[in-house]
């Protein structure tokens, strides 16, 4: 059996910050790091290979070309190889065209199952997962929390629902997104991290995985992000001054006003 | 359009590099080089002190995509679970009425499933026609037959926007539909415009995580597809006499690769607590010990309400879990939200933002958490909970 996990590297948005003269983004010393939810993914992936046993994982990704970090790391927690998808013709790339490109590539290495995390938590949209699986022609279920069970036929899980979850069942080949609860992410081993030093990374670009180009990048991108800007504090707020006591009082009478005591 | 570094004007400064959050600016022989990995976000376009990184247009910008002219219409695809119409759907028809005004056209509603009653409710609440399929393949959630069904209808009416909710069913089978039809979605839009000059749809939403907003455009594809966020928009106006069509859909071929065994409904008693209560006090770090709840707890109870807390205070194991509030917790929508010593992370955001009114009390006059609060109170928590203990006793009482 072949699994292939999309890992995405992102800059940790926990501590990214917008200069509020500037309105800009400060990403002095913000690190990169894989999405988390794609550890998960990576942990999913090997359990399975310890489970089934005769399975080849491969970590996937496009990016610039330091993304190799996010897969030397995937190979340190013990994926057994790694693609990056490296070239300028995938500049700009939305949702779409991201999942094509991916797809290109997944069609090209084999599979028998995707796992992608549920979002990346850069952009946030959790849209490439289910857009690559119509691409690639198969079913996708989103938001799994467990895998009950796994043959090379096929896979029942625990998808989540607003209210609980669903048990759900395909027929391998599927692609899934994850969510935190699936497990815990092992930390690589030394081992691993030897491995992962020495590890060749096989870079491809668009004509490696036949892509056509107006479907790549910019050119295949319908959304454009037009501008971004900081989220502003509400028109409506009211700061208090003065000692605890006079602000409390200021608060109270307000409250009083709007009938809420 | 691209990003593009006007190398005579580049001093090589490297103000550009760190303000990138894709890392997509390099030096490359004393210049600013923009990679391959630019997501256009424009971040840093205001920070060289040159004006040497400009947007030029590209051929792409230049041709004409599709003939825009032939789509028409705003669609709102309604989402049903367990035979109801979810209160996303109805806040959608809300801001779906207002688009489908602004643009002189109709407002449509799509159903899978539900009944009839369901569907003329969607009416009611602000559709001119309710497309609306009734089959067994729509009582539990597969991907497949929500995509080939509602592609096909896309195709064969055409309309120029087609909204759903940001929910699990909506995240997960909304990406397939646009993919099939090879045009955009914008994701979790927390609001949604017509500009004025083109038409074109203006989609906001968050990004990193809710850190900054972007505005979001599909200049050349048809439909202009978003998922919405639950509780941001407000729902129109319920008018039982409106009149309006059911059109019933053609159900044939629809299957499904994916298969629901069971579905279970979990609810825990402090989730329905929590989520039910009118007032929430919540605490963080900021109470220093786990006996800065014990205050809390008298506010709440004095308002009738419950205790929140943040992930960091529930780390600190000052309170339980089944107390947090936020992207790893609760969502919760109370008509009073009491933020105390808590410093507003995204992550804290995300589950309270839709409070209706928002109190924040923090020692730090900067502290993220102001920017969502109608009311700031800066102090340290225990001179300003006690006080307001105190007056909300001494109010109480003049009222008994
Ligand atoms: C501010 C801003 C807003 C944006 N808004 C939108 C929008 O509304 N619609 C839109 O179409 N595009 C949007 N984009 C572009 C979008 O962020 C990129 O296309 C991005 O490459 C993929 O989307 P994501 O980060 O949301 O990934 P998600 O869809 O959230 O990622 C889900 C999973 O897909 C896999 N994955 C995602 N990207 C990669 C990758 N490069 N390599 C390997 N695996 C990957 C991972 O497993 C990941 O966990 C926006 C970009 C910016 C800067
Ligand atoms: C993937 C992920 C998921 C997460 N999920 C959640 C989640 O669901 N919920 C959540 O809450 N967090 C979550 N977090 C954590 C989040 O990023 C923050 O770390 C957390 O919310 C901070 O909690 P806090 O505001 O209580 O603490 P801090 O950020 O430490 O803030 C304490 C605040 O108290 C103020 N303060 C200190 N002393 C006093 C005093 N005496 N009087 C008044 N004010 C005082 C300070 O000025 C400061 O603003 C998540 C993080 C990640 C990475």
């Amino acid at each position: 059996m072949r699994i292939v996990v999309c890992i995405k590297q992102v800059p940790d948005t926990a501590e990214v910050r917008i200069n509020p003269e500037t309105n800009t983004l400060v990403r002095d010393g913000v690190p990169s790091i894989i999405n988390p939810y794609d550890l998960h993914a990576i942990e999913a992936a090997l359990q399975i290979k310890e489970k089934l046993g005769d399975v080849t994982v491969t970590a996937l990704t496009m990016g610039p070309p330091q993304a190799e970090d996010a897969l030397r790391e995937a190979i340190s927690m013990g994926v057994d190889e790694a693609l990056l998808l490296t070239d300028r013709a995938f500049a700009g790339s939305d949702t779409l065209a991201t999942s094509y490109t991916l797809s290109r590539a997944i069609q090209k290495i084999g599979f028998d199952l995707v796992i992608c995390g549920k979002q990346a938590i850069d952009g946030d949209t959790a849209q490439v997962g289910p857009e690559m699986a119509e691409f690639l022609n198969i079913p996708h279920i989103a938001y799994v929390k467990a895998i009950e069970e796994i043959s090379t036929q096929g896979i029942r899980v625990q998808r989540l629902m607003e209210e609980g979850y669903d048990i759900v069942e395909a027929p391998l080949p599927v692609l899934l997104t994850v969510v935190r609860e699936i497990n815990e992410p092992r930390l690589p081993s030394l081992k691993g991290k030897m491995r992962a030093k020495k590890a060749e990374i096989k870079k491809l670009t668009h004509t490696d995985i036949d892509a056509e180009e107006d479907k790549l990048g910019l050119t295949g991108s319908p959304t454009a992000v037009k501008n971004i800007f900081a989220p502003e504090a509400r028109k409506d707020r009211k700061m208090f001054s003065g000692s605890p006591a006079e602000q409390v009082a200021a608060l109270v009478e307000e409250l009083k006003n709007l009938k809420c005591l | 359009m691209r990003i593009k570094v006007d190398r005579d004007l580049c001093t090589g400064c490297e103000a550009c590099v760190d303000s990138c959050p894709y890392d997509a600016i390099e030096i490359k022989d004393e210049k600013a080089f923009i990679n391959e990995y630019c997501q256009l976000c424009r971040n840093c376009l205001s920070v060289c002190p040159e004006g040497a990184i400009k947007e030029v247009e590209t051929e792409e910008d230049r041709t004409e995509g599709m003939d825009l002219s032939q789509f028409r219409g705003v669609w709102v695809m309604a989402e049903q679970r367990d035979g109801k119409v979810v209160d996303v759907s109805l806040e959608l028809l809300g801001a779906g009425r207002r688009l489908a005004d602004e643009r002189g056209s109709e407002l449509t509603a799509v159903l899978f499933g539900a009944s009839e009653d369901e569907a003329a409710k969607l009416i009611h609440w602000g559709a001119d026609r309710v497309l609306h399929a009734q089959s067994p393949v729509f009582d539990t959630f597969n991907d497949d037959p929500y995509v080939e069904l509602l592609s096909r209808l896309i195709t064969q009416y055409k309309p120029e926007i087609v909204l759903t909710g940001a929910t699990a069913i909506g995240r997960s089978f909304f990406p397939r539909v646009a993919a099939r039809l090879r045009t955009g979605l914008t994701a979790d839009c927390t609001s949604l415009e017509i500009d004025k000059e083109t038409g074109h749809l203006l989609q906001i939403r968050p990004a990193f995580g809710g850190n900054i907003m972007a505005t979001i455009l599909c200049p050349k594809h048809r439909p202009q597809m978003a998922t919405v966020r639950p509780r941001v928009m407000k729902k129109g106006e319920y008018n039982e006499s409106r009149k309006g069509e059911i059109i019933k859909l053609d159900v044939e071929g629809l299957s499904s690769r994916t298969k629901v065994l069971q579905s279970i409904k979990e609810e825990s008693e402090t989730k329905v607590n929590l989520q039910e209560a009118d007032v929430i006090v919540a605490g963080g770090r900021g109470l220093g010990k786990a006996e800065g709840f014990k205050m809390l707890e008298e506010l709440a109870s004095l308002l009738d309400g419950a205790v929140g807390a943040s992930r960091a205070a529930v780390d600190e194991g000052w309170i339980s879990y089944s107390h947090q509030v936020g992207q790893t917790g609760k969502t919760v929508c109370p008509k009073i939200y009491i933020a105390c010593g808590i410093s507003g992370a995204v992550q804290h955001l995300v589950g309270m933002q839709s409070s209706d009114i928002i109190i924040a009390i923090n020692k730090n006059p900067d502290a993220p958490i102001f920017n969502v609060a109608n009311y700031g109170i800066v102090g340290d928590v225990y001179e300003v909970v006690p006080e307001l203990i105190k007056k909300i006793k001494e109010v109480k009482g003049s009222c008994q």
